[in-house]
């Protein structure tokens, strides 16, 4: 995740400081990904060091503020007309376990398989109860959070509806000639 | 907390000999009430056979059906069909409203049926309509409706006369994602309110708004998701 822009964006709202930038981040992600306020000075520094943001002086209260620069406004705004590169897939851990699952012999594919959907399924059980939860006050960071929520939503169900793709394709896959180690592992998920 | 739907060993096999078919093989299940339970499955594997029987539309071949605390299998046809009026309400993929009669003239068929007195029955079909939120709609008929707008009329039908267990077959199948949600939110809304609501669905998303998750293959239970009521937890004799 790119913290860099995270906070870049945030400034773009108006000079904030270290524990505020952190407090607008989390607010408007429900906290799903914890940012530690040490993160954010260290992140703050560099983004000095580039030339992207400048001090903007101390609120009433002694916070010290930072702002955007010039090139700070134009690196927020490819930021937000770039779209995010999918080019390279991220590293999947549940897809490589399956890959090796069905072709390393004596695994119980099948198993695994439910296990996994059984797990899933109670994280997808979990955030529909955060967003029964979640405040209908119309407020911007709650729209934010819920749309985050729904994002978490749709990709356990992703990922639900693939198992139940690789268990249907296993089956098949059984009942078919196959090579040997896939029809094993075929095998089990038929049991 | 007290069962209101329980299957114990449940079988159902169709036809004989060769082509025997069977849908379900030793299915135990239990609905508890203010509880919604999910029922995901391929299709194929038995879902829509566990809904019709917990309903008293089908009969398992072997095993035990019991509707708050009735032996559904003991029942005559007239008695099954009586407690099919009073305590279990169906939602149905297609809704099933009839189409000649308005929104409010079809909630209150169930109860006129069981004999209420056609004002009374039109009170509680108002009633239920408000429930559902589309109380202004009452004297439209079906075909000026909405699929999501039908689908709430379909749901103030399963629930008009306080019956305390609603079937759902793939309620929100033809339902935009949000409708669909909004359906799921009246469902859980009536268990939260002490009925229990088993939901057959194929779809992740809409079972995630169980409060448990079964999974059916080839007419057996493989699996269970999510937390056991907490009373449950709490008997430590419990088999």
């Amino acid at each position: 995740m790119s913290v860099k822009h995270a906070l870049l964006s945030l400034l773009e709202q108006e000079p904030m400081y270290g524990y505020q930038l952190r407090q607008e981040f989390e607010s408007r992600t429900g906290g799903t990904w914890p940012l530690n306020v040490g993160q954010v000075y260290t992140t703050l520094t560099r983004l000095e060091r580039d030339g992207l943001v400048e001090a903007a002086g101390e609120d009433e209260d002694g916070h010290e503020r930072w702002r955007l620069t010039e090139s700070g406004h134009e690196e927020v705004a490819t930021w937000f007309t770039t779209p995010v590169a999918r080019t390279q897939p991220p590293r999947d851990e549940l897809a490589i376990k399956l890959a090796l699952a069905v072709t390393v012999p004596g695994v119980d594919v099948g198993t695994l398989i439910q296990r996994q959907r059984s797990a899933s399924m109670t994280a997808l059980q979990d955030y529909t109860r955060l967003k029964r939860q979640a405040g209908a006050s119309g407020e911007a960071s709650d729209l934010a959070w819920g749309l985050v929520l729904d994002s978490l939503v749709f990709a356990a169900e992703a990922e639900i509806r693939w198992l139940d793709h690789c268990e249907a394709r296993l089956r098949r896959a059984a009942t078919q000639e196959v090579p040997a180690t896939a029809a094993a592992a075929a095998e089990q998920v038929t049991r | 907390m007290s069962a209101v739907l329980r299957l114990v060993d449940v079988h159902r096999v169709h036809g004989e000999g060769e082509a025997a078919v069977r849908a379900l093989r030793g299915v135990s299940f239990t609905a508890h009430a203010g509880e919604l339970v999910a029922v995901m499955g391929p299709s194929g594997s038995g879902k829509s056979t566990l809904l019709t029987i917990s309903g008293g539309l089908d009969q398992p071949t072997e095993g035990r059906v019991e509707v708050e605390g009735v032996d559904v299998v003991g029942l005559s046809q007239q008695q099954r069909a009586r407690m099919r009026r009073t305590s279990i309400g169906y939602v149905f993929q297609g809704f099933n409203l009839v189409p000649a009669l308005t929104a409010v003239e079809n909630v209150a068929l169930p109860r006129e049926l069981d004999g209420v007195r056609s004002g009374q029955a039109r009170r509680d079909a108002m009633r239920a309509l408000e429930e559902v939120g589309i109380p202004e709609l009452a004297d439209r008929f079906p075909d000026d409706m909405s699929g999501g707008q039908q689908q709430r009329v379909a749901i103030a039908r399963a629930v008009v006369g306080e019956r305390r267990l609603i079937l759902a077959d793939e309620p929100t199948g033809a339902l935009d994602t949000e409708t669909g949600e909004e359906i799921l939110r009246l469902l859980r809304a009536r268990c939260d309110a002490g009925a229990a609501g088993v939901l057959v669905t194929h779809e992740a998303r809409h079972a995630a708004w169980a409060d448990r998750v079964v999974f059916l293959r080839d007419g057996v239970v493989v699996d269970e998701s999510g937390s056991a009521p907490v009373e449950d937890l709490l008997q430590a004799s419990h088999p």
